[in-house]
């Protein structure tokens, strides 16, 4: 109660107030109004690529990072795929 | 030449007839003979803001039927006579007149009159659709809140789909002090979320509702309030002219201010 009424009364400048957060929210949701694509869409592009990637490289799948973004009215799908090793050899599904 | 401008925002609320009001007021003080659409069938406000609610005989809805003609229908402001209002019905619903039908009448209007601004309804059906069509260029209102300039980005998107061209920002009630706490979007935040031009920017300012009341636009107020100022600025800015933006700065607030707030606050 105390503190409550002292911290009102000299306030501490809040670097982290909610600005940062509803600009992050913003432009995550604004990328996908942009793109206009399904988020069942994305998802299956998501798999197929890791499929894909994972043919050659093994990915570390904690580190992964799979959005769409947007800059200045252009949206881009950002992948960000760590590679924890390469596969020795080429497998050959096919 | 003839400037058609549509004030829209996709979201309501955040101040499109304001918007439509002061700039249209404000165009004309600068001796600009200007005509403001209400193209907000059935829920019309426009007429309301400017205090003309008493004095509309005829809407566009009766021009387009030809029962009868376009001066008619117009309401011609008594304080400020290069402005005129173009009514929309309000017993008609959103799909009373066509993009067609707005077409018509923009060229009309554009024989008599330098700027015609559209008020848009909100939304992005058939209303804001037939808001559009006639306009070359585009107002974007937009207040610094999330669910605004999200529907404010779907809207630019519509707009640059359409045939408007040209599309410049309103942020409207910013508050410095929110701002400055990090708790609210800056105009530059909106800015560079929207990636268009900003040509306008209001303060949050509680003579707007004042006004409201009255159905007197801020930018005929004397002294003119800072909220009226940045709508004239606005209007200035349309004209080609660089005008600074007003510097909104939060006045600091002092340590008795806040120990006042928090006295007074316990007891309301």
């Amino acid at each position: 109660m105390i503190h409550e009424l002292l911290e009102r009364l000299f306030p501490r400048p809040q670097p982290s107030g909610s600005r940062e957060e509803v600009k992050q929210r913003l432009k995550v949701v604004i990328a996908h109004d942009r793109a206009d694509l399904p988020p069942e869409m994305v998802a299956a592009m998501r798999q197929e690529i890791l499929a894909v990637v994972s043919r050659y490289v093994e990915i570390d799948p904690e580190g992964m990072e799979f959005v769409l973004d947007s800059n200045q009215r252009a949206t881009a799908l950002v992948a960000n795929l760590p590679i924890r090793r390469v596969r020795g050899e080429m497998t050959k599904d096919d | 030449m003839t400037r058609t401008i549509v004030v829209t925002s996709g979201k309501g609320g955040v101040g499109k007839t304001t918007t439509t009001a002061n700039l249209g007021m404000a165009l004309a003080k600068r001796g600009r003979r200007t005509v403001v659409i209400d193209a907000d069938f059935g829920l019309r406000n426009l007429d309301l803001l400017l205090g003309l609610e008493n004095r509309i005989v005829y809407t566009a809805v009766e021009v387009l039927a030809q029962e009868c003609r376009l001066e008619q229908a117009l309401v011609r402001d008594k304080r400020q006579s290069n402005l005129c209002l173009l009514p929309a019905a309000q017993n008609r619903l959103k799909e009373a007149v066509s993009a067609d039908q707005m077409r018509q009448l923009v060229s009309l209007l554009a024989e008599d009159f330098e700027y015609i601004l559209i008020d848009s309804p909100a939304g992005i059906e058939g209303g804001f659709q037939n808001a559009v069509a006639a306009a070359r260029e585009a107002l974007i209102v937009t207040t610094p809140e999330i669910a605004a300039v999200r529907d404010a980005d779907r809207v630019v998107g519509l707009l640059e789909a359409n045939s408007v061209k040209k599309i410049q920002l309103v942020v409207n009630r910013v508050r410095p002090a929110m701002v400055a706490a990090n708790n609210m979007m800056s105009v530059k935040d909106v800015q560079e979320i929207l990636a268009i031009p900003v040509v306008g920017v209001i303060p949050d300012d509680e003579k707007v509702i004042v006004s409201t009341n009255r159905g007197e636009p801020l930018v005929l107020a004397d002294p003119l309030p800072l909220a009226g100022l940045a709508f004239e600025n606005i209007a200035r800015r349309l004209e080609g002219e660089d005008v600074p933006f007003l510097p909104l700065e939060a006045p600091r607030e002092g340590f008795l201010d806040r120990l006042q707030k928090i006295l007074f606050a316990k007891v309301i």
